[in-house]
């Protein structure tokens, strides 16, 4: 029972750290904010999440320790971290920051231009 | 075993959170350190339960929840203040 349940939060943490990397991998390589942003958020809460569940795990199984913190942890995180995701990207937006050069189209300036005309007329 | 993995873990998450740092230094933007800044707060969390594991205590464990807030709290209170200037607002007609 605690060799399995150490295998299984082997498993669980070495996806996590590979997720850590990941999102540190894109936060360098991609080109700008809200692609940055997009690594970031979803990457990184993976693999906390998943880092989180190898510690519950390898806590109840070796030492039969139900640990409620690290749930409530784990849902937390993956409430909130998305959310956090959003503000700043549409502070980011909202102060100006420019999209890379290769981005072809911009909805949500579009968008706004065709309220603003709306509530001009 | 169990150990070397739980190591292996710990230096991956201390290189990805030098690579967040270098994006912190260099950044063009604030939100792009805010961000990388969220992200560090988020790792510091997973090393905090990877060193539990290798201290085999759980006495830690109560800093993992804490730190979420924390890091939510910050992120949330920068956003604001880059957007509207102010975190929290006197002015009840704005």
């Amino acid at each position: 029972m605690i060799e399995i349940s150490k295998i299984i939060a082997a498993i669980f943490i070495l996806l996590g750290a590979f997720l850590s990397m990941v999102t540190a991998f894109g936060l360098i390589r991609l080109p700008d904010i809200y692609t940055r942003n997009h690594a970031a958020s979803k990457s990184a809460t993976l693999g906390i999440m998943s880092i989180l569940l190898g510690t519950f795990i390898y806590f109840y199984g070796a030492h039969g320790h139900f640990n409620s913190r690290v749930l409530l942890g784990i849902f937390f995180i993956f409430f909130t971290a998305p959310v956090s995701g959003h503000l700043i990207s549409r502070a980011a937006y909202n102060t100006g920051v420019k999209v890379c050069g290769q981005t072809c189209r911009d909805d949500l300036k579009t968008a706004r231009e065709r309220a603003a005309k709306k509530a001009r007329d | 075993m169990f150990q070397i993995i739980i190591l292996i873990a710990l230096a991956c998450i201390s290189l990805s959170m030098l690579a967040l740092l270098y994006r912190v230094i260099k950044g063009p933007s604030i939100p792009d350190r805010v961000i990388a800044l969220d992200a560090m707060g988020i790792n510091l969390i997973a090393v905090i339960a990877l060193i539990s594991i290798l201290l085999d205590t759980y006495a830690f464990l109560e800093v993992i929840l804490l730190l979420g807030i924390l890091a939510f709290i910050g992120t949330i209170a920068f956003a604001k203040y880059l957007e509207k200037g102010e975190i929290i607002e006197y002015d009840r007609n704005k």
